[in-house]
């Protein structure tokens, strides 16, 4: 209560106005301000707010949660596409500082990839496989429904969140799968009509299936996020083996049936950037960069099963609209 | 009561409801592009402080709660609702608090707090109001960041809302004493 102290000395020292409506009702001389906190509104108040977080434990939220979502989603949706030539100011910045190092990594890596490509026809008829298995993938059916991210949750409430512009009438429904064009970014947690709410995998409290190098069948965990956006995220993974490292610059994917679980399965999550072993539990915790910069989210893709209805084009396996 | 004093008051609440819209929608769509580490500046929060500078505790502490619910409600919120609502009470109440201390509005003196009170205003009540929900999470074991990257988090929106105090708190706070009915101003 530091913040109080200059101030209350400064009322002290000042002349006080006669003003019999200020004294409070028991006479005493420190004047009341009529229009302060009163104490029964602060309890009934206080109290409102332990029934709202008891009654959010049960399904009986989510009427106005779905309300609140119907009247602020589309002014969410109009603000984001107004301000979207001044939002994409920092993004300009952002690129012209990074590009020389960009160029750079572009260059190495393009000639990594040249000399891959180069050295082995084991690693071509790996490859034919690898796409044999992607084009069965397709035909398994993941199509994409486009959509942008319209609003972030502040930091302040310490769950990553975000809203994109496109909810059930476009054929969205709870648990899909959200994707980008650089790898997996979330889950759909709650749909209205034109606007869904989206769990980021960086979140603290998101559990996702994880498989990590391909080789050997790749060994299988789980990927959990840590809540920390500063940089490009950061995500932990807890492998069901403890005995094996993985190596750095290894890829992690998702692993499910595709159908059933929340995430599909095969879509990039992240690298593997570090091991490290905790000498108290003999445990080891893999630290994972992931693919998508949730710093800077603007085109998704939901995942929904082929043939879904929609009030929008729907990206086909095949990489046709429809 | 007569009928210039009834409109003058609907005006009133009118705006204060659209300003708290707006400053939500603009804290989720426009300032998350510009947001440091992910923070952004709690325009919610300043509106709140402004109201219960500008017209007292009773209103702080009414339009805190309000302000709140919205804020667990709208989308894309997910965590337990009441946690925000909690949260600004507070801040409302504590606002209240200080300009009744300071004897703000009580006859004679002047109806306008100094410029660094209500800067000091905007950080204790910043402070005060993320770490309240902050903390409630914790105890509702929600949110599993932790206790450094949370003062981090709450120093950071804590300079963030004294960056946008001038340029918001003083106006906000002009326009809700102007949109009062003469009578009820003390």
């Amino acid at each position: 209560m530091a913040l109080l102290t200059p101030f209350n000395v400064g009322s002290r020292t000042r002349p006080r106005p006669l003003r019999p409506e200020g004294l409070n009702k028991r006479g005493s001389l420190e004047p009341k301000d009529p229009r302060g906190p009163k104490r029964s509104t602060a309890v009934a108040l206080l109290l409102a707010c332990a029934s709202l977080a008891t009654l959010d434990q049960t399904p009986a939220l989510s009427p106005a949660r779905d309300l609140a979502g119907e009247l602020f989603g589309p002014v969410e949706s109009a603000v984001s596409t107004a301000a979207h030539p001044l939002t994409s100011i920092p993004a300009w910045f952002d690129s012209r500082t990074k590009l020389r190092g960009q160029i750079a990594e572009l260059k190495s890596d393009n000639a990594d990839l040249r000399r891959e490509l180069r050295t082995s026809d084991y690693g071509r008829a790996k490859l034919a496989q690898y796409e044999g298995l992607t084009r069965s993938a397709a035909d398994l059916g993941y199509s994409l429904v486009p959509a942008r991210v319209i609003a972030y949750g502040p930091a302040q409430s310490f769950t990553r969140t975000v809203t994109i512009d496109a909810g059930s009438n476009a054929g969205i429904s709870a648990d899909m799968t959200v994707i980008n064009a650089d790898g997996l970014v979330g889950r759909v947690l709650r749909v209205t009509a034109e606007t869904a709410t989206v769990l980021l995998i960086v979140d603290a409290d998101s559990v996702v299936g994880g498989r990590v190098g391909g080789d050997g069948g790749g060994q299988v965990g789980m990927v959990r996020g840590t809540g920390l956006v500063s940089g490009k995220g950061r995500l932990d993974l807890e492998l069901v083996d403890q005995t094996v490292a993985p190596l750095k610059g290894e890829t992690v994917v998702t692993w499910g049936d595709g159908r059933a679980a929340p995430y599909v399965a095969g879509v990039p999550i992240g690298k593997v950037t570090g091991v490290y072993a905790s000498v108290r539990d003999s445990s080891r915790t893999v630290r994972v960069e992931p693919y998508v910069d949730f710093g800077s989210l603007d085109v998704v893709g939901v995942v929904v099963p082929s043939g879904t209805k929609s009030d929008r084009s729907v990206v086909e396996p095949d990489g046709s609209l429809k | 009561m007569n009928r210039a004093t009834t409109h003058t008051r609907l005006l009133g609440n009118l705006a204060v409801v659209v300003l708290v819209c707006l400053a939500l929608v603009l804290q989720v769509s426009l300032f998350s592009a510009f947001a440091w580490d992910g923070v952004v500046p709690d325009l919610v929060l300043l509106i709140v402080v402004a109201g219960a500078l500008a017209r007292g505790g009773q209103f702080g502490l009414v339009l805190g709660f309000a302000a709140g619910v919205l804020l667990d409600l709208a989308p894309p919120a997910d965590h337990t609702a009441g946690r925000w609502a909690l949260s600004l009470l507070v801040v409302g109440y504590v606002a209240g608090r200080l300009r009744q201390d300071a004897g703000i509005g009580l006859g004679g003196l002047p109806a306008k707090p100094p410029a660094l009170m209500v800067m000091a205003a905007v950080a204790g009540c910043s402070f005060v109001g993320t770490s309240i929900y902050a903390i409630s999470g914790l105890l509702l074991g929600e949110g599993g960041v932790g206790v450094g990257s949370m003062l981090e988090v709450i120093g950071i929106s804590l300079v963030w809302d004294l960056l946008l105090t001038p340029f918001l708190v003083p106006w906000v706070m002009l326009l809700l004493v102007r949109l009062e009915p003469e009578h009820a101003r003390i």
